[in-house]
């Protein structure tokens, strides 16, 4: 490991009022990895990413990033549901622009070098058929390409993505998560996606961070995504069952949290409790 | 005489034009309309109490539209703008209400402030106004670009700017000068309407950003030159033309954006 790591959280803790929302989370990525957030919703996974961010002050640990040092590169952020106003007049191709030049102050001019890198991100994310359209009135798949453009468009070292497969359908979801994983080899971006379900995530990630209650392991799949590792980290016994290719995450003393919670949503039940 | 005053209203009308309608198109962009309604009326009280005092009207316009930024930004942490808006505006009107008892200023003057007097514009208002517009203009020019991001999300914005703090307390300001700049040409009451008719219809004709904020600003300055010709043919309130023209903006821009499917 030559190489500085992209991102490193060491012992991070994180007190919204006097909860603790996260405890002692340490994880690394190096440049280019795909790392999967997984947990389910209230495990701290929004907040990690604003911590990552500086929106949130750490109760204690660090967080680096590469370059700190001097100035911090920029990170590309791509925030939860967005519901993004239909009556905005905002192009897909001026969503892009601005995550080129969107924080500059003053009046911006027509760049001929502007508008090609804006056309190069664009057709990067397979976004140039509806680069024209209003962003609001895009669908959720198409509107996930065009901010997925406007935060890589500075070619940011770290790309974090918040639930960005949430109210996406099973086609929109598999490309998404395989237009990420081609463009964090080629722009060499980490790339740190939350999600509460990992089976879409199985065939991309390189790396898996796990947060129940606050408490995160981190390391390959194969190494966290065991029964052993994840009973330690719930607190109770929970089973890894691989089944037609997919994972869940079962408690075997289910109690009436989890069943209600496997009753209304069988399918995606990676992380139950 | 009557070539004097009719430039000078001409003159202002439009620097209120221009400025309400690059303004309005952050304001509708923003959903910040309420605050723009209650910063201009909120303001009022500064008039009556410069009237009070005998000092420039304007002074005391500027004086209360940024009391009301802080009130309003203050009130906002932990409330809703709405709630911070409504509170403000509730208080501001209070205090209006006590100065004008306490003046005794013509009912006529309280008419001016709340609907406009863009006939009576004297020559020390057009330099205070023109220095007003250029001082607006120049801010929002400024943050035109984090203003618009920030429109599309607060969060991405954030991330941008690399810290979690908005330009809310900025466009409130941006806002309240140009408020103060604009109460005594189209009144307390109709500002409002000035900054969200032409903005809000200029983006069903558009999908681009800058060409909406140059079309609001077309539109605005269509508004208030028929709105003065019509005053000056019918001699009815400016105020009246001005509300009524920006809601036929409104109006028609709602009209082509559900025929055309929330517009092309």
């Amino acid at each position: 490991m030559s190489r500085s790591p992209a991102l490193s959280v060491e012992g991070a803790c994180v007190a919204l009022g006097a909860r603790l929302v996260l405890r002692d989370v340490t994880f690394a990525l190096e440049p280019g990895e795909f790392c999967a957030l997984i947990g389910s919703n209230g495990s701290g996974k929004t907040t990690l990413l604003r911590a990552i961010l500086g929106f949130v002050p750490l109760a204690a640990g660090e967080i680096r990033l590469e370059g700190a040092a001097g100035a911090p590169d920029p990170i590309g952020y791509v925030p939860q549901k967005l519901a993004l106003d239909p009556a905005l007049p905002l192009r897909a191709r001026d969503v892009v622009a601005l995550g080129l030049d969107g924080a500059r102050l003053g009046i911006s001019w027509p760049s001929k070098a502007r508008n090609a890198e804006v056309d190069r991100m664009l057709r990067a994310v397979g976004a140039e058929g509806f680069a024209e359209q209003r962003i609001g009135l895009l669908s959720g798949g198409q509107q996930q390409r065009v901010l997925v453009a406007h935060a890589l468009v500075r070619r940011p070292r770290l790309l974090l993505l918040d639930e960005p497969l949430a109210n996406l359908d099973v086609r929109s979801t598999a490309e998404i998560v395989a237009l990420l994983r081609r463009l964090s080899r080629e722009y060499g971006a980490a790339v740190l996606l939350s999600a509460h379900d990992m089976n879409p995530l199985l065939s991309a990630m390189d790396r898996i961070v796990y947060l129940a209650n606050g408490a995160a392991v981190a390391g390959r799949p194969e190494e966290v995504v065991r029964t052993e590792v994840l009973s330690s980290l719930y607190g109770y016994h929970v089973d890894v069952v691989r089944v037609h290719g997919r994972v869940v995450v079962v408690a075997a003393e289910a109690g009436e949290q989890i069943h209600e919670a496997v009753a209304r949503d069988p399918v995606h039940t990676a992380s139950v409790p | 005489m009557f070539a004097a005053f009719m430039l000078h209203a001409w003159l202002v009308a439009t620097m209120v034009a221009i400025v309400g309608g690059a303004v309005g198109f952050f304001v509708v962009a923003r959903r910040a309309a309420f605050a723009a309604h209650a910063l201009p009326l909120g303001a009022f009280p500064g008039a009556a109490a410069a009237s009070l005092l005998g000092v420039n009207e304007l002074l005391g316009l500027a004086l209360f539209s940024g009391v009301g930024v802080i009130a309003i930004t203050q009130l906002q942490r932990g409330e809703r703008r709405e709630v911070a808006s409504a509170l403000w505006l509730a208080f501001a009107l209070a205090l209006g209400v006590l100065l004008l008892s306490l003046s005794g200023a013509y009912a006529q003057s309280l008419y001016g402030l709340l609907f406009g007097e863009v006939l009576g514009i004297s020559r020390t208002q057009v330099f205070g106004i023109a220095l007003l517009s250029a001082l607006t203009l120049a801010l929002l020019a400024l943050l035109a670009r984090p203003l618009l991001l920030e429109s599309l999300s607060g969060d991405l914005a954030a991330a941008a700017f690399g810290r979690a703090r908005s330009l809310e307390g900025a466009f409130l300001l941006i806002v309240a000068l140009s408020t103060a700049m604009a109460v005594p040409v189209v009144g307390a009451l109709l500002v409002f309407s000035l900054m969200v008719g032409p903005a809000s219809a200029a983006r069903a004709y558009t999908n681009r950003p800058w060409r909406a904020l140059l079309l609001s600003v077309l539109l605005s300055m269509a508004v208030v030159w028929s709105a003065i010709a019509l005053t000056y043919l019918t001699d009815w309130p400016v105020g009246f033309f001005v509300g009524a023209l920006s809601a036929m903006c409104y109006v028609a821009g709602r009209r082509r954006s559900l025929l055309a499917g929330a517009g092309s």
